[in-house]
């Protein structure tokens, strides 16, 4: 590598992630917009305007910081902003809207998915800690239920990701099964028999159960419970920092989107409608616009007014039980289809539906 | 590890929880409430005070302002007693109005308490649909008084507005939405499963303990106990109409005495409402609805009256007592109000030990809390407030006894 090529691909780089960090929190506070105006009108109200996040954000950073006095004032001022960081940087590692993710091919590894996995972890952990440093009882309550929650959805997590990858390195020229670049190149769907389209179709349902306790919402979000602890973990934080929390939430539904995209639909337009060039671009970001609204409006919105809260021994049951079944229901549909395919002939679902 | 350690967590005064200030001093383990402490106090306004300082008629406005949402059941509760002291004969018809005007206080209360339960629990659509409901109930109470809240629909002898034959069908109009919407809320409230998940066994009340504590209204009756004033002690026209005691077992055949037990029993309250204020209009015979229409004349006849009496009502809440003493002058001599919440304040003691901080808000919320009724004594001396045991209190209302009998 010349020197050239080096400070081409560092500016890359750099002009990627400023405009990756403008796309998400930009996307992000739009569709928080939007998921309030849904459930607004769901529930029969008129709701906010959709520009309402961007003026909450502008407002909470011209007020007044408070820390409160027995608070340790460099991790509860830490906190915030680590969340935000690492849930930008989550968005660097993901393809978004047709292009390849930020940093694709220059710090990306063998093991994408797994990074993101922990990448993910982050910003929960930037809250408890957070929570912890504010001092307050309503916080560590908050933060107690918060690492509960995470304990809970990372098993059903994990044996998603783990599936994927792993019918991914059964097939035959394809290395990297964890990055997110071969994964894209070969959806699932389009190789996997009758069986396991339904295996895939279980774990798709247990991602976006998932979603909601990653992003903290109704019905499991017990650590912020507002009329239990008061907002919980968040209860100490104001202006800038509380500020920075809400943009964190904002990015991470992207964040959290565009995995189930990448997973489980990496497809484009552009291909079907022939198109290369600016239009295709355009054509394909605004397909992925849509599949993200379509991901948020199902895994967010419509589970967040159609149930109560749940007790956070609910949430962990619900997580290690139910879910992990369903997840390993879906993991053993999978592993089974690639024999009953191969020993009875089956036809994979896109064949026997004839769109190849 | 068995060692393990408590820590305290303050619900209150002010807490989303809670829609009035209390507070609630909790000692917690993990997630687990060992104990529980009842701070009261923190919205005493004078009523009272300010009551023994007007005339009877007077009073009927400011016992609406006891409680936003029992603002029938204060007046109502205060008449009864002026009337029994001075004797006065209520027109029957006036007694069939003040009945509809009761029981549509109960559902408008009722639903609304429907929305904050559910709010409590998380499950904000719900609070909305309970919400567009008692719009209409509201918007019912409206026609029929003039107001949305405080009715001014109560006076000595009878009642202030007449219901006319040419309301009737706007009137079985808005009680036959009530119906239809009814079922609907019937349904997301008892067969929801994460409602259930959150109310069933939690907050248990025995029936023992009910009795113990004294527990009145739709709490005591979600416990199993049969108790209802409008059926043990009946005034209006309660004894002519057709009605019995709601328990949960009506409904499930069990009585567990746990928050979705108290859901139940508020929810067949309100259709037990809606039956009773359509007998109420079948049945309502024509004739004067006021006993004594000229104010000034009332208020020589009340002036005169001489005499002690209890008026007992049941609120939405439960039973609602109010003490009155005339002595021949203007101002009553005494009056003192001892609102449902009183009573059910104790009982969240037994409900809360042992479950979890998530089950506070609803829990605290299912026995209808209404802290503004319930404050009546503030005792503030030199600046700093203090604590009266039992032995003070006992003292203390001996002393006031025979001051008033003197």
């Amino acid at each position: 590598m010349d020197i050239g090529t080096v400070s081409i691909t560092i500016l890359t780089v750099i002009f990627g992630a400023i405009g990756v960090t403008l796309f998400g929190i930009i996307i992000g506070l739009l569709y928080k917009g939007i998921d309030r105006k849904i459930a607004a009108h769901m529930q029969g109200r008129v709701g906010p305007p959709i520009r309402q996040p961007f003026l909450d954000v502008i407002k909470l950073f011209v007020k007044e910081n408070i820390v409160p006095d027995n608070a340790i004032p460099w991790v509860f001022h830490l906190a915030p902003i680590i969340g935000l960081i690492a849930s930008i940087t989550i968005l660097l590692y993901l393809p978004i809207g047709g292009f390849p993710a930020v940093l694709d091919g220059i710090i990306t590894s063998k093991g994408d998915l797994i990074l993101l996995l922990y990448l993910l972890i982050i910003p929960s952990l930037a809250l408890v800690t957070g929570g912890f440093s504010s001092g307050s009882p309503y916080a560590i309550v908050g933060a107690q239920r918060e690492m509960a929650t995470m304990i809970a959805y990372e098993f059903p997590l994990a044996i998603i990701i783990v599936t994927i990858a792993w019918r991914l390195s059964l097939m035959q020229n394809v290395s990297h099964v964890f990055t997110l670049s071969t994964i894209t190149s070969i959806p699932l769907w389009n190789i996997l028999g009758p069986l396991g389209f339904i295996g895939m179709i279980l774990l798709l349902l247990t991602l976006i159960i998932v979603t909601p306790a990653e992003l903290s919402k109704i019905p499991f979000d017990a650590p912020e419970a507002e009329t239990e602890i008061a907002g919980g973990l968040l209860v100490e934080y104001s202006g800038r920092n509380l500020a920075m929390f809400y943009l964190t939430d904002a990015v991470k539904t992207v964040a959290m989107g565009s995995i189930i995209i990448a997973l489980f639909f990496p497809y484009n337009l552009s291909p079907i409608l022939s198109m290369n060039g600016y239009p295709a671009y355009i054509i394909d970001f605004l397909f992925y616009l849509l599949k993200l609204f379509l991901v948020i409006l199902f895994s967010v919105t419509l589970i967040r007014v159609g149930v109560a809260r749940l007790k956070i021994d609910q949430i962990v049951y619900t997580y290690w039980v139910p879910l992990t079944l369903l997840a390993l229901i879906g993991l053993i549909c999978i592993m089974w289809d690639q024999t009953i395919m191969t020993q009875f002939g089956i036809p994979s679902v896109v064949e026997i539906l004839g769109l190849t | 590890m068995n060692k393990t350690i408590t820590y305290q967590i303050p619900i209150g005064p002010i807490h989303p929880a809670l829609k009035e200030p209390v507070m609630f001093e909790f000692e917690i383990e993990g997630e687990k409430i060992k104990d529980v402490d009842v701070h009261l106090g923190q919205v005493h306004r004078g009523i009272e005070w300010a009551g023994m300082r007007r005339n009877s008629i007077q009073i009927l406005y400011l016992a609406e302002r006891i409680c936003g949402i029992c603002s029938y059941s204060h007046p109502a509760a205060f008449t009864l007693a002026v009337e029994r002291i001075a004797g006065i004969e209520v027109p029957e018809r006036a007694e069939y109005l003040r009945v509809i005007q009761a029981e549509l206080e109960r559902i408008c209360s009722h639903i609304l308490w429907a929305g904050v339960a559910a709010h409590e629990i998380g499950f904000d659509s719900v609070l909305f649909l309970t919400w567009q409901i008692r719009e209409k109930a509201l918007d019912l109470t409206e026609y029929l008084t003039g107001n949305r809240v405080t009715k001014a629909i109560m006076m000595i002898g009878g009642v202030r507005r007449d219901i006319t034959e040419d309301m009737l069908p706007t009137i079985r109009k808005s009680l036959d939405f009530l119906k239809e919407n009814f079922e609907k809320l019937r349904k997301v409230f008892l067969d929801d499963k994460t409602v259930q998940m959150r109310t069933k066994n939690c907050g248990i009340l025995t029936k023992e303990d009910a009795l113990k504590l004294c527990a009145v209204g739709p709490t005591t009756r979600a416990s199993g106990v049969k108790k209802d004033a409008r059926l043990d002690q009946p005034y209006f026209a309660y004894n002519e109409l057709d009605f019995d005691y709601v328990t949960p077992d009506v409904l499930t055949g069990e009585v567990n005495g746990d928050v979705y037990d108290r859901i139940i029993v508020r929810l067949l309250e309100v259709k037990q409402s809606i039956d009773l204020i359509e007998q109420c209009l079948d049945r309502m015979p024509s004739g004067e609805i006021l006993a004594e229409p000229k104010i000034q004349k009332l208020l020589i006849q009340l002036k005169k009256a001489e005499g002690e009496a209890i008026g007992i009502i049941e609120a939405p809440r439960g039973e609602d007592i109010h003490f009155v003493k005339l002595v021949g002058e203007e101002h009553p001599h005494s009056w003192k109000v001892r609102a449902p919440t009183y009573n059910n304040i104790l009982p969240w003691i037994p409900m809360l030990k042992g479950e979890q901080i998530a089950d506070i808000p609803i829990v605290a919320a299912s026995t209808d809390p209404c802290m503004s009724c319930t404050n009546r004594v503030a005792i503030v001396k030199n600046g700093h407030r203090d604590i009266l045991l039992a032995e003070d209190l006992h003292r203390l209302s001996v002393e006031k006894t025979r001051r008033l009998m003197k």
